[in-house]
């Protein structure tokens, strides 16, 4: 395959990667949102945070990788995106900021106030990120971001149709992908009535983000036709059908089955069906009149990022595993004197 | 500013993304020195712990381990706004050349990847891990930090001598990324900010301990707690001075207009004094104690080396020379008055194996932190200001490269006020986590639940 499109193939490994562990601990922080007063909502609370703590750093480095690949190998790409959608970007930074020190602060702090003041800077940025997030991604698949240093609407840009249900699907997908991934913790921690209240709200989550997704469909319809044919019709129909397909079974089995960890996988190849079927959607186009092979850098830079890429992957990959490992891994023994379960208080789990 | 007026496309924008730079970067780069700076320092006392066993040193490193898991989580947001604002505010910048500093980043990536795994490990792991398999899983942090600020100072000193591209009619057409990365201005930089990163994480440590020691807290603990990293501080500042003579050296012969302006030179000379103080008026430094031949001498090795003045480009070109050449003199002197610190301590010790006596010492130790952190805002100034009007030196203007949409005024009030939330909350946990009595044995996991006085 050209650099190019090993090139893009990777920053879409890098979205979806977000989108799956990234999205998730934003998702946690929604249900932290709406766990309740602070005495009703202290266990749910304590999952996720337990569950977020020790992954959410890297997680998150998923984002500067993509950034970092958008302006190395689309740079006019990256430069016209930035420009001209520089409010809701804006807005995503700042509350990126808030997210995470707030995450960091709740948990450094010990004062009921203060856990109380940071936690909701925690739940209520955790909430508005991805939806800033998500009008981004709405604009650049309805074509509304031109070529050229802020050349885009700099308001309609991102508050329209697409952008606004985009914005929506996004805060959706990451609250139904953390319930899905908590359920499954909780089942771990040997915490029934904790799993079940996750499944239920995973439940709700999927049945509303399956009803966003239609209606994006219709609203792709009239707002951005060329990708709806793409997805209806041509090459990325596929993907959509998988999409579909594994929604629907994931629904199934949470409610029929306690088959959490299979959840997890049908409900992230829900999200990387959606995902993929966008991108291939959308290619080779980038923006209106800018294919990939226009908008790429040269060879010699994408040869050395690559090539730089790999001998870090293999840096990366076991150290990845190793983390995941080990504090999925820790959870089933949990019980014993490692005390990781500690984060979250035991003794009131029968209530 | 006379720069901004010269070139003006839309000088409120020009103005507010400037600040926004400014502000975000000299925010993050505090806490990024501590990111560098502190796991080696947290690692070394982690290791003395488990060697001789005594639970000061112990305890010591958990607290530094918990204070890193904030410190941290507020560098890793701090700096993701960074690249945001590379693209927001100065999209000219990146879509041309961004694929020239490509590089760095993406290996930056790789150090961050490293940097966030293993931290999660040493943080969360620390109980569930045996002693030496924990002290190893902190190595890849250390490495990892120290390999972060190298790549992102690269692509900073290409900012200052680009090299490795060809361009033709604004386009890039051919790159070697490489060669942009090592640049003729990657070495001096990267050392000198790697060596201010471990100096600023020293003495901001060992800071903490000397105010407790000026209470009357001079335990065993307190004073373990003040050696360890001012230790670490004081055997490099002493390499720091050197280093900055290198680069010093390094802008006489390859930035010479930023040289003038930190010297606030005008005419081209010969034998030129070094000048201390004074304030440029009116294209003439006013005011300044000269040492006779002292510029030539000490940039040149030669007391009749000639220098040459700003006047060598049209004024629209000059950077602000009172703000370079003040930084200037503020980082060599406080360069210089840590090395006298350090110097003092190595004497006492010397002399009684034991801290200086004189509670001046421990009330110089306090500042010395602050100290560092303003060299450190200091040197960057310098660097920074002193390549103005140019982003890209001679080849792009910072003017050229910023975002022309309406109302970057706004994103500025914006992040100035969430800097300001931020600022006063890290600072109050902080505090508030180095007042604390109790201590728990796991720096993240089990601090909400149990705790366990040591
Ligand atoms: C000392 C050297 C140094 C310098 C000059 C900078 N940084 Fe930084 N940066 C670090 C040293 C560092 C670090 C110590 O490696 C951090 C701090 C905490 C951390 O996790 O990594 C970091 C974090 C950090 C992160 C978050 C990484 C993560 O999630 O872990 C990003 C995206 C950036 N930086 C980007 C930048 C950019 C775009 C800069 C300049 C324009 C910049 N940094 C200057
Ligand atoms: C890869 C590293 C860096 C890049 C790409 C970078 C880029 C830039 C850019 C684009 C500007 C705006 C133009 C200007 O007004 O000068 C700027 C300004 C500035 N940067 Fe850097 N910078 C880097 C590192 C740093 C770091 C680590 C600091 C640390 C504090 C720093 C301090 C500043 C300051 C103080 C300004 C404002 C200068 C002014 O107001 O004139 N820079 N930098
Ligand atoms: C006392 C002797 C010192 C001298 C002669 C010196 C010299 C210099 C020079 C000439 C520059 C500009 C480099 C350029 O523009 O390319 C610089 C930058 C800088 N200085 Fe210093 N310096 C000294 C001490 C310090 C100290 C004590 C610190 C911090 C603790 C520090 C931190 C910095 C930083 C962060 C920069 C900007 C980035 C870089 O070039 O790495 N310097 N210094």
């Amino acid at each position: 395959m050209p650099l190019p499109e090993i090139l893009l193939g990777l920053l879409w490994i890098g979205v979806t990667a977000y989108v799956l562990f990234g999205g998730a601990d934003f998702g946690g922080g929604v249900w932290d949102l709406l766990a309740g007063g602070a005495e009703r909502g202290a266990r749910q609370r304590a999952l996720v945070e337990h569950a977020i703590g020790p992954v959410w750093e890297a997680n998150h480095v998923w984002l500067i990788f993509v950034i970092v690949l958008a302006w190395t190998g689309v740079p006019s790409v990256f430069a016209a995106v930035a420009s001209t959608l520089y409010i809701p970007l804006t807005l995503t930074a700042l509350g990126i900021i808030a997210r995470g020190s707030a995450f960091a602060f709740r948990k450094a702090s010990t004062l009921l106030w203060q856990r109380r003041l940071f936690g909701a800077a925690f739940a209520f940025s955790s909430v508005v990120t991805p939806f800033f997030l998500g009008t981004v991604a709405g604009a650049i698949a309805s074509g509304r971001v031109p070529p050229g240093i802020a050349e885009g609407d700099l308001a309609a840009s991102w508050l329209n149709p697409t952008s606004l249900v985009s914005g929506a699907l996004a805060v959706g997908t990451a609250a139904y992908l953390a319930a899905v991934y908590l359920t499954r913790d909780a089942q771990r921690a040997g915490d029934a009535g904790l799993a079940a209240a996750f499944r239920r709200r995973a439940l709700a989550a999927g049945v509303v983000v399956g009803g966003l997704s239609a209606v994006g469909l219709v609203v792709l319809r009239a707002d951005a036709p060329r990708l709806f044919d793409r997805l209806t019709t041509g090459a990325a129909l596929p993907l959509l059908a998988l999409s579909v397909a594994a929604g629907v079974v994931s629904l199934a089995l949470l409610a029929w089955t306690r088959a959490f960890l299979a959840v997890r996988v049908t409900a992230a190849l829900a999200v990387v069906g959606l995902l993929w079927g966008w991108g291939v959607g959308q290619y080779p186009r980038l923006l209106p009149g800018v294919t990939l092979r226009e908008a790429a850098a040269t060879d010699a830079v994408l040869a050395a990022t690559l090539g730089a890429l790999a001998v870090g992957a293999v840096l990366l990959v076991p150290s990845l595993v190793w983390l995941y490992a080990t504090f999925q891994r820790g959870d089933g023994q949990g019980e014993g004197e490692s005390g990781d379960a500690g984060a979250f208080p035991r003794a009131e789990n029968n209530s | 500013m006379d720069v901004l007026v010269a070139d003006a496309v839309n000088p409120h924008n020009l103005m507010a993304a400037r600040l926004q730079m400014a502000l975000s970067l000299g925010w993050h780069i505090i806490v990024a020195c501590l990111g560098v700076g502190m796991p080696a320092i947290t690692l070394i006392a982690e290791w003395r712990g488990h060697r001789t066993g005594d639970p000061h040193v112990q305890l010591l490193a958990r607290r530094w381990a918990k204070a890193m898991g904030v410190l941290f989580a507020v560098g890793a947001v701090s700096g993701t706004i960074l690249s945001f604002e590379m693209g927001l505010l100065w999209p000219g910048l990146m879509g041309t050349y961004g694929e020239v500093i490509g590089l760095p980043f993406a290996l930056e990536g790789i150090a961050f990847f490293i940097e966030a795994i293993f931290l999660g490990i040493y943080l969360y792991a620390w109980d569930r891990l045996p002693p030496v398999p924990h002290l190893l899983s902190g190595i890849p942090i250390v490495i990892a930090g120290v390999a972060s600020a190298f790549f992102v100072v690269t692509a900073n000193a290409w900012m200052q001598q680009p090299t490795g591209f060809d361009t033709r009619e604004g386009r890039v057409t051919a790159v070697e990324p490489w060669a942009a990365m090592f640049n003729p201005a990657t070495p001096p930089q990267t050392v000198h900010m790697i060596l201010a990163a471990f100096m600023v994480a020293g003495f901001s440590m060992a800071a903490v301990y000397a105010v407790a020691m000026l209470r009357g807290r001079r335990d065993r603990y307190h004073r373990v707690g003040f050696l360890i990293p001012f230790t670490v501080a004081a055997v490099i500042t002493p390499v720091q001075i050197g280093v900055g003579d290198w680069a010093a050296h390094f802008v006489a012969e390859n930035q010479p207009v930023k040289l003038a302006a930190m010297e606030g030179v005008f005419e081209t000379e010969r034998g030129v004094p070094l000048h201390l103080g004074g304030v440029a008026v009116d294209g003439e430094l006013r005011y300044a104690l000269e040492i006779p031949y002292g510029l030539s001498l000490l940039a040149h090795w030669d007391p009749n080396a000639e220098i040459a003045g700003l006047n060598e480009v049209p004024t629209a070109e000059h950077p602000p020379v009172n703000v370079v050449h003040w930084a200037f003199q503020v980082m060599v002197g406080l360069g210089f008055a840590l090395l006298a610190l350090v110097a003092w301590q190595w004497w006492a010790w010397w002399r009684r194996r034991d801290l200086p006596r004189s509670p001046w010492f421990l009330r110089a130790a306090a500042l010395a932190g602050a100290a560092a952190v303003v060299a450190l805002e200091a040197g960057w100034t310098v660097t920074e200001v002193g390549r103005q009007p140019w982003l890209v030196y001679g080849v792009m203007r910072t003017s050229e490269a910023v975002n022309p949409a309406p109302g970057l005024v706004y994103g500025f009030a914006g992040v100035a006020a969430v800097y300001a939330v931020l600022t006063v909350a890290t600072v109050y946990v902080l505090r508030r986590m180095a007042r604390e009595k109790p201590v728990p044995v796991a720096p993240q996991e089990r601090d909400v639940s149990d705790y366990k006085v040591v």
